[in-house]
């Protein structure tokens, strides 16, 4: 059963993350990644990290990609298409040049991963991981993920709220409207039937109070 | 399933994601590809710990998580920005940091 398990979920990862690399519109990549995301959890939990997966469905298939998909919304992502047609512009490279670059960089980089975690001669790589007794309290649960949280590694907790804050206030700082520098600034600008008729001259429509140019 | 398949994963997963890096061209997708470098390394590391019984792995894996939603928020913040001044959004095309 966990083997199944095992082979559906990985499968489904692999395959979400062959779709954020390859599709083309930056849209389905992000729904692709929400299926890999969900796929790793089950890996997750047939390594009986019940919290980690939790988290990584609550966290990341939820909040961060719901932020993504507004982003990907509000740039309207397929203007600038990546994998485009043209070439690069600064060195000679062509597109499909680079893709083919990419696939032998990335194919090398599997085969060294796979030579440095596979071939390392552990033996511990190829059992079924330490003993693990079902319980409240026991390895991978909330209660256990909270007691470390909140005893050894308090100092990491509070490192990782203290980041949370920093850049949440970047990201205001960085993306935050300043004061009607951009916008607003252009309709206010003086035009030249400004300096012919001054404000107030009576016009219909500062008659009626229903908003000249000057009144809003 | 032996703790090696579960790392096969993570380095198919991880490889994959270097690859979106180099090719893809949109910032976006590029910060896509990131997280999922970083789940490729987060998958080791839960297989890891589930190899000694050692909750230290996952602690690592939920910090990872952290910074990872805090580089998704930074990154997403400055595309926003990019795209408010009317800036290509396009990694080839962006060579200055200057704003």
């Amino acid at each position: 059963m966990s083997t199944i398990l095992f082979f559906v979920a990985g499968i489904g990862t692999i395959a979400g993350a062959v779709g954020v690399v390859v599709l083309r519109d930056p849209f389905y990549s992000v729904l692709a990644l929400v299926g890999h995301l969900i796929s790793l959890a089950v890996l997750f939990l047939l390594l009986r990290a019940e919290f980690v997966a939790a988290a990584q469905v609550v966290v990341y298939a939820g909040a961060v990609m719901v932020l993504y998909v507004f982003v990907v919304a509000y740039v309207g992502g397929s203007a600038a298409d990546s994998l485009g047609d043209e070439p690069l512009v600064g060195p000679r490279f062509s597109a499909s040049n680079l893709r083919l670059g990419g696939a032998i960089a990335g194919g090398a980089l599997l085969i060294e991963l796979l030579i440095a975690l596979l071939g390392t001669g552990l033996k511990a790589i190829g059992g079924y991981g330490a003993g693990y007794a079902p319980g409240p309290r026991t390895f991978g649960t909330p209660a256990y993920i909270g007691n470390l949280l909140l005893t050894r590694f308090l100092l990491a907790f509070e490192a990782a709220s203290f980041l949370l804050l920093i850049a949440a206030v970047g990201a205001i700082v960085l993306a935050g409207r300043r004061g009607g520098l951009e916008g607003d600034e252009e309709e206010r600008r003086l035009t030249p039937l400004d300096l012919i008729r001054p404000q107030g001259t009576g016009t219909t429509a500062e008659g009626v109070g229903s908003g000249g140019r000057h009144s809003a | 399933m032996s703790i090696a398949w579960y790392l096969a994963v993570s380095a198919i997963v991880f490889s994959l994601g270097v690859v979106g890096v180099i090719t893809r061209r949109n910032p976006l997708v590029v910060l896509l590809c990131l997280e999922l470098m970083l789940n490729g390394a987060n998958l080791s590391l839960v297989a890891f710990a589930r190899m000694w019984g050692n909750g230290d792995g996952q602690i690592l894996a939920l910090i990872v998580m952290t910074v990872a939603a805090c580089e998704v928020c930074i990154g997403l913040g400055m595309i926003v920005a990019i795209y408010r001044r009317r800036l290509p959004v396009d990694v080839d095309e962006l060579r200055e940091l200057q704003g």
